[in-house]
């Protein structure tokens, strides 16, 4: 468990080695607390929704899923797709109207990034993952979460990084998205180092 | 007739929605380590952008405003479905390198971008040529990286021997930095320069001081 952990956050980390959410990762990364708020969704949903994905693939579309009422044969992973993302868009909206009910605050915070998220790669590809490599419901939680923490790790350092790239001087056409596309690859390479770790 | 195809030809290198728009980076990335997955890559988000620009089109007319996102997303879900299962069918190989990466189409922001900003405004013929348009600038990008990492990784071009690597006795020593994530970044930030450095009216303004205004727009 705690190396599956290391390795969501640090080896696997979505972005960095899988590219998965770069569109957001590179439009919210200007500053630290934005990034650090959406980094904090990020880790809210992906923990959530990929062990309900779980169990909604376990349980409803796996083959012999409906085997107690006489139906074993059938075979409905092929739904897995559209019931992923109607499963985040949905706890996105239940997460919502929670956090506006019951903590005011966190809300005024997140509020802006939580419909963002709904169409984030990172959070879809979690439970594609999840799918793919046939976690159990506990791996999930623990993938869910390592890899929201990576996630955020990542955008965070990226926005501390471009607040003083502010004041660089650099070649004009490599100003902005050029030159951001760089420095995550500096990172990408320093994550690489970490894969070291997580396999003894 | 050139104003005719401009939805056509504008989006390949003006208006290019990988490096313009940045959009779609997220799967663009990562299945260009080589050239055949990087060209299944392209050819099936061009049809999944084509056939759900083609049908959100036609029926734009009948759809509410307020539930237009979920019925978009839906119907790219269902293209999309659709291309996997193709792809399982006809080329059981490939779909399996290309892991999760089709599937993801449906999170692509090209497609729900072109679908709600031009599909959903426009008649069916000009949708199709957007789409068409979109779907070969973001394969001219995807095809661009997947030449470089493959050429220089691997020594090879959809599988053919190009450089002879040492370990075939040849004489290329294959740079294996470009087959690991870091490399794609890096290709595609100098990409961004040399098309600016060549376009000099899509260089981003100098942004000396971060407002937070401008940072939380």
């Amino acid at each position: 468990m705690t190396d599956l952990f290391l390795r969501a956050v640090f080896a696997d980390n979505l972005i960095l080695s899988f590219f998965l959410g770069v569109c957001t990762f590179l439009a919210v990364s200007k500053r630290v607390e934005t990034a650090l708020g959406l980094g904090a969704a990020i880790i809210v949903i992906l923990t959530i929704t990929v062990p309900v994905n779980q169990l909604i693939l376990n349980w409803l579309l796996a083959p012999g899923a409906w085997d107690w009422i006489g139906a074993g044969d059938v075979d409905l992973t092929f739904l897995r797709l559209i019931a992923f993302i109607g499963v985040i868009a949905a706890m996105v909206q239940v997460l919502e109207m929670v956090l506006d009910r019951f903590a005011p605050a966190l809300y005024a915070a997140l509020g802006i990034y939580l419909p963002l998220i709904t169409v984030n790669c990172a959070i879809l590809g979690g439970s594609l993952f999840m799918a793919e490599r046939s976690y159990g419901f506990g791996e999930s939680i623990v993938f869910g979460f390592g890899s929201g923490l990576g996630w955020a790790l990542a955008i965070v350092a990226l926005a501390a990084i471009r607040e003083r790239l502010a004041y660089a001087d650099m070649p004009a056409g490599l100003r902005g998205l050029g030159m951001t596309f760089i420095v995550t690859g500096l990172m990408s390479m320093a994550f690489t180092a970490f894969a070291t770790m997580a396999a003894p | 007739m050139r104003a005719a195809l401009k939805p056509l030809f504008d989006p390949l290198l003006r208006d290019n929605p990988v490096t313009v728009q940045i959009l779609g980076i997220c799967s663009a990335l990562a299945v260009t380590t080589s050239m055949t997955t990087a060209l299944t890559m392209s050819l099936a988000l061009t049809a999944v952008l084509v056939a759900s620009s083609a049908v959100v089109s036609l029926i734009r007319r009948h759809i509410p405003a307020q539930i237009r996102l979920i019925l978009q997303i839906t119907i790219i879900a269902a293209m999309v479905i659709v291309a996997d299962l193709i792809l399982q069918a006809y080329a059981y190989a490939i779909s399996q390198r290309l892991s999760i990466f089709v599937s993801l189409i449906v999170t692509n922001c090209i497609v729900l971008g072109r679908a709600e900003a031009f599909a959903m405004s426009h008649p069916v013929g000009p949708s199709i040529l957007d789409a068409l348009g979109n779907g070969a600038g973001y394969s001219a990008i995807l095809m661009v990286i997947a030449f470089l990492r493959e050429l220089l990784g691997f020594g090879t071009l959809f599988g053919a021997t190009i450089f002879p690597t040492v370990a075939e006795g040849g004489w290329y020593q294959p740079f294996g930095f470009m087959l690991l994530a870091p490399s794609a970044f890096m290709l595609l930030g100098l990409l961004v320069w040399a098309l600016r450095s060549w376009r000099v009216e899509q260089v981003e303004p100098a942004t000396t001081h971060v407002d937070r205004e401008e940072a939380l727009s």
